[in-house]
């Protein structure tokens, strides 16, 4: 499986709004066919990584590199095409547009040149056949032509996951996808997303839901105030002092706490 | 067929065309309030090639719709950079521009106007309305018509989807200018009498009443919207004076009434308009409505309310 360079790589990448720095000195690595988790405490910065990554902000300085190309440059809008495809943490699916038009917007990176874009998305045509496929491959094949915004939450965050996977990504980036769900719906994410991992797509995701990371990811990195403060196995996470202490606050010593918020 | 009923088809036909115009934008997301700068782009055009070069009707309408979508265009990229209320001030901007500058022409004949020696019977703005019609309707249904309206509703997700946003909101407004165009050269042809005051900011206003009222969901909004409106006056028109003549003969004084004052029939334009606003917010015309109808088809597969959870 692992190829000679990882699939994602996360250069010393740092950003600030304003005065505020939000991400210092981020580095960490993807690799091909893996699956990790980006945790960390509320506001420790996880979805301005997601950001950063899928090109919503630029990075003030560090790189990023996909697939072996330099993509710190890439505008946004081209990196789906590269194979970087996301969810986002709040749904954000097209409330006006079917579900299955949702599914075809999420094919757009594959829509190549004007004959593309004039072609009708009738009944028959092949993107439309293709999403319904994908969504009754994944179990949402019941309402493929109802308006998004009369669903349910947990449809509706199970059908962001399948636009991102319409786009046939390399990468597959989700932004707590288990956020509201109930035990039940969040056991068959995890199977559904491990299916979709067997087919070879790499998974990064953000998740607070640490039963989820732990048997779905076998690697993990924890930030905690725009800082990395562990890479590793998810197994032994939260025996670090450090992602402890991100979580729960010092209990050990006092001058631990300044050294993990200084350096880490 | 009565002059009154031709002539009634004929503005519905142009209403039509220029409110399909407008909607072209505004589902992309661009509200537009300078549709009556468009028509007037479009009016004038034809009607100076046709007073002044005797061009045949059909050139002079082409020549409308292009000129107007060239000026879409050179709208349409500036404003990109404008949102909201602003972007909507930027359109009305335009079309005031382009009234002033008519107004002081002495080429397209200032407050004057333009006497047009070319007419169209009433049919042709109905046949063209038809296909202008067929023509949306393609349009929304391709992956360009998707984008739109993805646009419509997130521009930033739409962006990291790979949607070409800066192309379609270009393409999509140059499009609709040019409908505008078209039925403003439609509407040359038909009063044979083009003159700026009929292009006022009222008359941007009310067409994207149409589409915003018809509904911007589907394209069936503009269709329903622009009939609404535009029969609307021509009903109450009959409709008033009976209501009043029935209401004061309940109290015994049937014969002597007078005909109610004119203006009553824009007051209840008005009420309708807020009435409208109130229980359709999303236009006549939405989504889940289309859906419900189709539901009830015998052969439909999945009853409405039965959603797992």
């Amino acid at each position: 499986m692992s190829s000679a360079q990882p699939l994602l790589s996360v250069n010393a990448v740092s950003k600030s709004f304003g005065g505020l720095q939000v991400i210092s000195d981020v580095s960490f690595d993807v690799e091909s066919g893996s699956r990790i988790a980006l945790i960390g405490p509320n506001g420790a910065g996880k979805t301005t990584i997601f950001n950063l990554i899928s090109g919503v902000y630029t990075p003030d300085s560090g790189s990023i590199s996909f697939d072996g190309a330099d993509i710190t440059a890439v505008p946004s809008r081209k990196r789906i095409g590269l194979g970087l495809a996301r969810s986002f943490q709040n749904i954000r699916l097209m409330p006006h547009l079917s579900v299955v038009e949702n599914i075809m917007l999420g094919q757009q990176s594959h829509a190549s040149g004007p004959s593309d874009m004039a072609l009708p998305l009738f009944r028959r045509s092949r993107s439309r056949r293709e999403a319904e496929d994908l969504l009754a491959s994944m179990g949402l094949g019941t309402f493929p032509g109802d308006v998004v915004a009369t669903l349910p939450y947990g449809i509706r965050k199970k059908i962001e996951v399948v636009r991102a996977l319409a786009a046939k990504p390399k990468l597959l980036m989700l932004d707590e996808p288990a956020a509201g769900l109930n035990p039940a719906e969040t056991a068959s994410l995890r199977d559904f997303l491990i299916t979709i991992s067997e087919t070879g797509t790499t998974i990064l995701i953000v998740e607070h839901d640490m039963g989820l990371v732990r048997s779905l990811c076998e690697e993990a990195v924890v930030l905690n105030f725009g800082s990395k403060i562990y890479e590793g196995s998810t197994k032994y996470v939260q025996d670090d002092p450090l992602v402890l202490e991100a979580y729960l606050g010092s209990r050990h010593v006092k001058d631990h706490v300044v050294a993990g918020g200084a350096d880490a | 067929m009565s002059g009154y009923m031709s002539g009634i088809l004929a503005i519905l036909a142009i209403n039509i065309i220029f409110a399909y115009g407008i909607y072209l934008s505004v589902a992309t997301g661009q509200l537009n309030l300078g549709g009556a700068g468009f028509q007037a782009v479009g009016a004038y055009a034809a009607a100076y090639l046709s007073a002044t070069y005797g061009f045949p009707v059909f050139l002079t309408l082409l020549s409308g719709l292009l000129l107007s979508g060239v000026f879409g265009f050179a709208i349409a990229l500036p404003i990109l950079r404008t949102r909201g209320v602003y972007l909507v001030l930027a359109t009305f901007a335009f079309a005031e521009v382009i009234a002033g500058a008519l107004l002081n022409s002495d080429t397209f004949g200032g407050a004057m106007g333009i006497s047009v020696p070319g007419y169209v019977e009433w049919y042709v703005p109905v046949i063209i309305a038809a296909v202008v019609t067929l023509f949306v309707f393609y349009i929304m249904s391709t992956r360009f018509g998707l984008n739109m309206r993805a646009i419509h509703d997130d521009e930033e997700v739409s962006d990291l989807m790979g949607v070409p946003i800066r192309k379609v909101k270009v393409i999509a407004f140059s499009m609709g200018a040019a409908l505008a165009g078209l039925a403003g050269g439609l509407y040359a042809h038909t009063f044979t009498f083009v003159e700026v005051q009929s292009f006022n900011a009222i008359l941007s206003i009310y067409v994207l009443l149409y589409v915003l009222l018809g509904g911007t969901q589907t394209a069936w909004g503009p269709l329903a919207g622009a009939t609404f409106f535009t029969l609307l006056p021509e009903v109450l028109r009959d409709l008033l004076p009976a209501t009043k003549t029935f209401l004061v003969g309940l109290f015994g004084d049937a014969e002597n009434v007078a005909p109610p004052d004119e203006s009553w029939r824009f007051v209840i334009l008005g009420v309708l308009t807020v009435l409208m606003m109130v229980f359709r917010p999303e236009g006549l015309i939405t989504r889940p409505m289309l859906a419900h109808l189709r539901l009830r088809k015998p052969s439909a597969r999945n009853p409405g309310g039965e959603v797992l959870e």
